[in-house]
């Protein structure tokens, strides 16, 4: 098989959305810490938000209190940004098709497995790889493993969308 | 709201965050369908999406850890991202990817895919928000099993 055409089966949409979508993540997060010196997540939110509604210890650290207010900015602004994308580029709004209970039970896992292994997608996927960080690294490797892992069994057991 | 915060900082947080999900959009990993794509390794485009990302995070980290300049807006020493490393990391990590796995979706990507119309989502952020409470709630209970006395011997 000629390499290239290869290649190009790997990639049927091009690069180009998802480097620039990748550059556009990395500046966003690089404002915020180049003006705060803070390096943020986009999953730390979940907990410090729970801190209006629950008394429990965990949600109600003294780094949560103080950060949970500018957390919720931070979420309004990336929602923001969804929204700017849409009407710029979208033809009205956007629905996927993955049936609900898939989000629903994909959405507990997300949210246990983020907090419990210290960070998500991004904190550890953007942030902690930018900084070379071992404890990300690995935490990157394991959560990518699984979702494929888990991704596959789901298409072979015929479950779509 | 801290009265002593700089006027800037709020609405530097919030427009780097509409950078941040402007970013989301283009990446398309506001679509379940795409993040499936890619974990069902059909196009692996993704891997761009983080490796531009955390390039362009890591070269500003680089550069501003080795210097002794403060945050303007805080006055913050600029540090990296380091998290200690221990079970819980891989166990996690292991739980995320089931999740990420079966929806499609992780935090940052739903929140911007709210901004996209996509209504749906918001099934999965209840999701996350509950499995976020689990999770405190479960180590309440690790908490104090941890401290209630032991039966003497």
């Amino acid at each position: 098989m000629d390499p290239l055409v290869f290649v190009a089966d790997l990639f049927p949409n091009g690069v180009t959305r998802y480097v620039l979508g990748g550059l556009l993540i990395g500046i966003g997060v690089t404002a915020i810490y180049l003006g705060t010196g803070i390096i943020a997540g986009a999953s730390t939110f979940l907990e410090t938000t729970l801190s209006y509604a629950s008394d429990l210890p965990r949600f109600n650290r003294a780094t949560y209190l103080a950060s949970r207010d500018w957390r919720i900015a931070f979420v309004l602004g990336i929602v923001a940004g969804g929204a700017v994308y849409a009407l710029v580029f979208q033809d009205g709004i956007w629905v996927t098709d993955v049936q609900p209970w898939r989000l629903a039970v994909g959405g507990v896992l997300v949210g246990v497995g983020t907090r419990l292994g210290k960070g998500c997608t991004s904190g550890h996927g953007i942030c902690g790889v930018g900084s070379v960080s071992n404890t990300s690294l690995v935490n990157v490797v394991t959560f990518v493993a699984f979702a494929i892992g888990t991704a596959l069994l789901v298409q072979a057991a015929g479950v779509s969308p | 709201m801290n009265a002593d915060r700089h006027p800037l900082f709020v609405p530097l947080i919030f427009a780097g965050g509409l950078v941040f999900g402007l970013g989301l959009g283009f990446s398309h990993m506001t679509h379940p369908e795409v993040v499936l794509d890619f974990l069902q390794l059909r196009d692996l485009g993704l891997l761009f999406v983080m490796g531009a990302g955390s390039l362009v995070v890591g070269g500003a980290i680089a550069v501003m850890s080795r210097t002794t300049r403060l945050a303007p807006l805080t006055g913050d020493v600029y540090g990296r991202r380091v998290k200690s490393m221990d079970r819980n990391v891989i166990l996690g990590g292991s739980i995320f990817g089931v999740g990420w796995g079966l929806s499609g979706i992780c935090p940052g990507a739903a929140y911007a895919s709210v901004g996209i119309g996509n209504y749906p989502i918001l099934i999965a952020i209840a999701g996350m928000f509950v499995g976020a409470y689990i999770q405190g709630y479960w180590r309440k209970i690790r908490a104090k099993r941890a401290v209630s006395p032991t039966p003497a011997e």
